[in-house]
């Protein structure tokens, strides 16, 4: 093209074959970091900020190491995103989706360099992608038995999902106390209601699931520390507010004292103290035993409280009110008027107890459980995080599996089974697309190659003997990687969320498909900076 | 800068040498003028149009922006690429704004009317180069297209009579294999959206009128599921979650109060001060506080309502009391939003506490707040009695939901166009080539010198074609030729005769347009048209660039 500078000067383009290049080089690039991350022996990476060696994150979850990572390349950044919205939506499987997505765009390079059209690579990568779902649907359980055995598979998932991290070692123990927690819920998939809270100290076996829950708060200075119902049968009352407890401010706006001397200023500051003491007498009116508020409380108000011999916790923040109503039954109130209208929490016991060196606050014995407090105890800041990370992936899919129970088999069964269902559709074309479907196919098979590979095992050999298996009919055949052979992967209790699996497969084929289509990247000047901004 | 590019300066000199200056800063300044200014705007827009023409058919390419604030756009869509890629070139933004005319317009076809006009200015260059004077060119073209404009009409099929108060389920069909082709170049489920853009138009169309509102259509994404995930939600969907958490989350035949007046303590416009200096003032004004919410609150109740909508947000005590009083209420609803909530309840949206009446109250059959993912996001459904919908768009990545919302706009405007002139012609670019035959043969019998404008013009038209087979993967020049022959080959029969022979994109084994059911409408092929000729004439009457060396 002649003269045919219409871009800015500072912008850049890439044409075709660079373009596919480029698209390629990033996404591979990106696919093959996180490769030796999956399965139940992958690797771990560390991630140093740009700012310095101080925060430092140790870690084995997709989602958190893409999120880290500052990318230019557009295809990668794609990806990342991929993983972003895995994790949104399911919790888990951010690794797999990227790998996957890499693995169908090496395969299509190979296609594109063998001279198959990229239309073709698409629709057959679509019609693929069809037939491994409706294979894996197929092949889903639909866990519609007894309540016991869906706690039995969602035991299972959750140990499928803490194998490839910290947890691994204690995984039994937080599989349990995971899917304990979830249950809980009550079919609410809002994770904010369970609370992780970690403190330095102890070992990861220390940790625990709490009967009733526990704040992270401190009990104001001179109320009581530890409350008790005397009769099971008249539990304490307590309530939580959202009001301001520092001096009760007129809020209509331009409002102003002014006075003329000394003697009315001390009128109206008296007023102002009766007011807040009205405020408190009102909300003692409640008949309660203790007052939680998401504001501060200032020391006149706690005063007046802890006279009355009622504890007050103060600051409790958005996300300790909302669970505190959650589990003692009440109402969040900011208008105290109506005693009788007001829904008071209770419980049987709260008092101060000590995690290691800190002081929590502990209500046993509460009406209900959709909120619940898991105490992580660890030897140190990063294996604390990792292990919140691990654990709140695990509550992540188990919550979405309790709502969508189906399940299917982890340890490269499900994908062994997709490959071979996509394989034998393959067969059945007589159009170009065949070839693409194989590389699909293909595309699934070395997931299992990956997860033998991170296993130190020898992949050939057991993907071989896989496949052979899967082909011969035994269509639960995955891999054992603990004895370094084919095992029956439902007898191995390796069991994962279906939904998850069906994201991971859609959301590569989408993600592959899009970024195949893309002829010509177009980098724009970049804006420019103000100065002194 | 090359060397036919003459300072200004050296235009204009005195007797002693000293430059004349005319323009501000003009030594600074450069000039070019006559055919080179021209064949410099012709290489603008042709090297634009060349990066959309990979765009073209429903195999076409998409292209990845990286906009000056680092964000991603994939995108297909022409107006889109164009508006994103952030042109310099005068000629280029021209082109930018030929497109967007396209989208308001019509919004469809935004890639082929660039494509075309890329194409007469390339064949205007070499008319040029022969000695012909631009205007006589921009003539000959003007004619071309209204021949052109007479062939398609010619090819168009009506498709139910215009005062049909029914769809017919053929009808409907065409509707979908419309879409369907405005859909087909963007996403690879297009037959799926296709679908879904059909049903959200007719949902909201006035058959009386033969028009379709599309203003009552909403589009919404959510990052998650997949592109087949996309439905047609029957009333509004808020991104927004319920205030408290303890308000219901379900609330059938919701009355709603829409509000435009905070739950705060009213601050009147005028500045003013209100100066406490004793005790018993202090004490009313506290009281006085107070009443205002309970006041508030009172006159909500006493409306009728169950639901709140409103634009500013509560206060704590506020937010407790509506609570308590079994009131649901979303706050920091925007204005746009709050004024689809109104139509589709058919509620008023009322600014003052004092006005609020149960008629001013909107109905609603349900409003629900569901839950999405793993992050505890929110949003609120408000299923309304009048027809307002939203489409709500899932898909992988927020890149593929972007570019789908804007795929679905565009088969949308295609439907309301239909709905409006229920005409469709056929696809494949049978449009152009039988309009570049019928031009030609035209040539043939003109005598002066428009026949060479005539010709090129043909020739432009021949490059959507050749494009389109290029993009699918054909030999463009074999393909457009067999299409071509076949074309004659009916004209010979009858020189009016309506053609549905088309490029074969899909590779299905047939050119017959109509049996592959790819059709286009009407007005956006005569826009398409028009438009570019419209430009083209425009770019060719420049003769003077004065900018910045």
């Amino acid at each position: 093209m002649s003269s045919g500078n219409v871009l800015k000067s500072e912008a850049s383009e890439e044409r075709g074959e660079f373009s596919h290049q480029s698209t390629f080089i990033g996404a591979i690039a990106i696919a093959d970091m996180l490769k030796t991350t999956l399965g139940p022996l992958g690797m771990d990476k560390i991630l140093q900020s740009m700012s310095g060696v101080d925060s430092l994150t140790i870690t084995n979850d997709g989602a958190t190491i893409l999120s880290s990572l500052s990318v230019d390349n557009p295809a990668a950044r794609v990806l990342i995103n991929l993983s972003t919205t895995q994790d949104q939506e399911i919790g888990d499987g951010t690794t797999s989706v990227v790998v996957f997505a890499g693995e169908l765009l090496r395969m299509a390079e190979q296609l594109i360099a063998r001279g198959i059209p990229v239309p073709v690579i698409r629709e057959g990568y679509q019609r693929a992608s069809a037939a491994a779902l409706a294979a894996l649907t197929e092949s889903a359980n639909a866990n519609d038995g007894s309540e016991e055995a869906f706690r039995e598979e969602l035991f299972r998932i959750a140990m499928t999902t803490l194998s490839s991290k910290i947890l691994n070692v204690d995984k039994k123990f937080f599989a349990n106390m995971a899917v304990d927690a979830v249950l809980r819920l009550g079919g609410s998939t809002n994770l904010a209601n369970i609370q992780i809270i970690k403190k330095l100290g102890k070992t990861m076996e220390d940790s625990f699931l709490d009967e009733g829950f526990i704040l992270d708060k401190q009990i104001s200075v001179g109320c009581p520390v530890d409350l008790k119902a005397e009769d099971p049968e008249h539990p304490l009352r307590v309530l939580v507010a959202n009001t301001s407890m520092d001096a009760d401010k007129v809020k209509i706006f331009g409002s102003k004292a002014k006075v003329s001397g000394a003697t009315e200023l001390a009128a109206i500051e008296s007023e102002e103290r009766r007011r807040m003491r009205d405020k408190c007498a009102r909300i003692m009116k409640h008949d309660i035993n203790c007052f939680v508020n998401r504001q501060l409380v200032y020391n006149q108000a706690e005063e007046e409280f802890a006279a009355k011999g009622v504890m007050c916790i103060e600051h409790a923040d958005f996300d300790g009110i909302e669970r505190l109503s959650l589990v003692l039954d009440a109402d969040i109130l900011s208008t105290f008027d109506t005693p009788e209208k007001a829904r008071v929490g209770t419980c049987q016991r709260i008092h101060e107890i000590m995690i290691g060196e800190d002081k929590l606050i502990r209500f046993a014995g509460v009406p209900k459980n959709q909120a619940c407090t898991i105490v992580l105890r660890g030897a140190s800041k990063h294996l604390l995080d990792e292990a919140e990370r691990s654990l709140h992936d695990a509550l992540a899919v188990l919550s979405q599996t309790v709502k969508d129970r189906h399940t299917c088999l982890g340890a490269g069964s499900s994908e062994m089974l997709m490959s071979l269902a996509v394989s034998r559709e393959a067969d059945e074309r007589e159009d170009l697309t065949q070839v693409a479907m194989r590389s699909f196919s293909q595309a699934l098979e070395n997931i299992c190659f990956i997860l033998c590979e991170n296993a130190g095992l020898d992949a050939n050999t057991i993907v071989a003997k896989l496949h052979a298996a899967h082909a011969g009919g035994h269509k639960t055949a995955g891999i054992d990687i603990v004895n370094g052979c084919v095992g029956d992967a439902r007898e191995l209790g390796i069991v994962e969320a279906l939904k998850s699996k069906r994201q991971m497969v859609m959301s590569a084929t989408e993600a592959a498909s899009q970024l195949l289509k893309v002829d010509n990247i177009i980098r724009c000047a970049p804006r420019e900076r103000q100065q002194g901004q | 800068m090359s060397n036919n590019q003459q300072s200004l300066t050296m235009a204009v000199d005195e007797e002693t040498g000293r430059p004349v200056i005319i323009i501000r800063d003009q030594e600074e300044k450069g000039r070019i003028t006559g055919v080179q200014a021209i064949k410099q705007n012709i290489a603008a827009a042709k090297s634009v149009s060349f990066i959309l023409s990979t765009s073209l058919g429903p195999k076409g390419a998409d292209k990845i922006i990286v906009t000056p604030d680092s964000e991603i756009v994939i995108s297909n869509d022409g107006a889109t690429i164009m508006e994103q890629m952030d042109l310099e070139h005068p000629i280029a933004k021209l082109l930018v704004d030929l497109s967007k005319c396209q989208d308001s317009e019509i919004g469809d076809g935004t890639t082929g009317v660039v494509v075309l006009a890329g194409a007469l200015l390339d064949q205007a260059e070499s008319l040029l180069d022969r000695g012909i004077h631009p205007i006589r060119v921009a003539d000959g073209y003007d004619l071309a297209s209204q021949i052109a404009v007479d062939r398609v009409r010619e090819l168009s099929m009506p498709m139910r009579a215009n005062c049909a108060k029914d769809v017919t389920p053929e009808f409907k069909q065409f509707l979908v294999d419309a879409a369907s082709t405005a859909l087909g170049s963007k996403i690879a489920q297009g037959e799926k959206l296709a679908n879904v853009a059909v049903d959200a138009v007719l949902s909201v169309a006035d058959l009386n009128r033969n028009d379709a509102d599309l203003s009552l259509l909403k589009v919404k994404g959510k990052v998650g599921g997949s592109i087949e995930d996309t439905s047609l939600v029957d009333g509004i969907v808020l991104d927004k979650d319920i205030s408290h958490p303890q308000m219901k989350d379900v609330t059938p035949d919701a009355k709603l109060a829409i509000l435009t007046c905070p739950f705060e303590p009213p601050k009147p416009k005028t500045k003013y001060e209100l100066s406490i200096s004793t005790v018993e003032q202090y004490r009313s004004l506290a009281e006085t506080e107070q009443k205002f919410f309970t006041d508030m609150i009172q006159r909500v109740k006493d409306s009728g309502a169950n639901t709140v909508i409103c634009q500013w947000g509560f206060d704590d005590e506020a937010n407790s009391l509506l609570m308590q009083n079994d009131l649901t209420a979303v706050r920091w609803v925007g204005g746009e939003d709050i004024e689809a909530v109104a139509i589709a309840t058919g509620g008023r949206i009322v600014s003052r506490f004092e006005d609020l009446t149960p008629e001013k109250l909107g109905t609603a059959v349900e409003v629900r707040q569901e839950m999405y993912g793993t992050t505890g996001d929110h949003m609120i459904t408000i299923q309304g009695k009048r027809g307002y919908k939203t489409v709500f768009v899932r898909g992988s990545n927020k890149m593929v939901i972007e570019e789908a919302k804007r795929s679905l706009h565009d088969a949308m405007c295609v439907v309301r166009d239909l709905i409006r002139a229920p005409t469709l012609v056929p696809g494949g670019a049978c449009a152009e080539i039988a309009a570049s035959l019928r031009i030609t043969s035209v040539a043939n019998e003109t005598d002066d010198i428009e026949q060479y404008a005539l010709r090129s013009f043909a020739a432009a038209l021949d490059a959507i074609p050749m494009a389109l087979a290029r993009n699918s993967g054909l030999q463009p020049i074999e393909a457009v030729a067999q299409v071509k022959a076949k074309q004659l080959k009916e004209l010979e029969r009858d020189p009016k005769y309506k053609t549905t022979l088309g490029v074969d994109c899909m590779a299905r084994g047939t050119n017959d347009m109509a049996e592959q059911r790819v059709f286009e409408t009407l007005a956006s092929k005569t826009q398409q048209l028009t438009l570019a000729t419209q430009v083209t004439r425009m770019v060719l009457k420049i003769d003077d660039i004065i900018g910045q060396l």
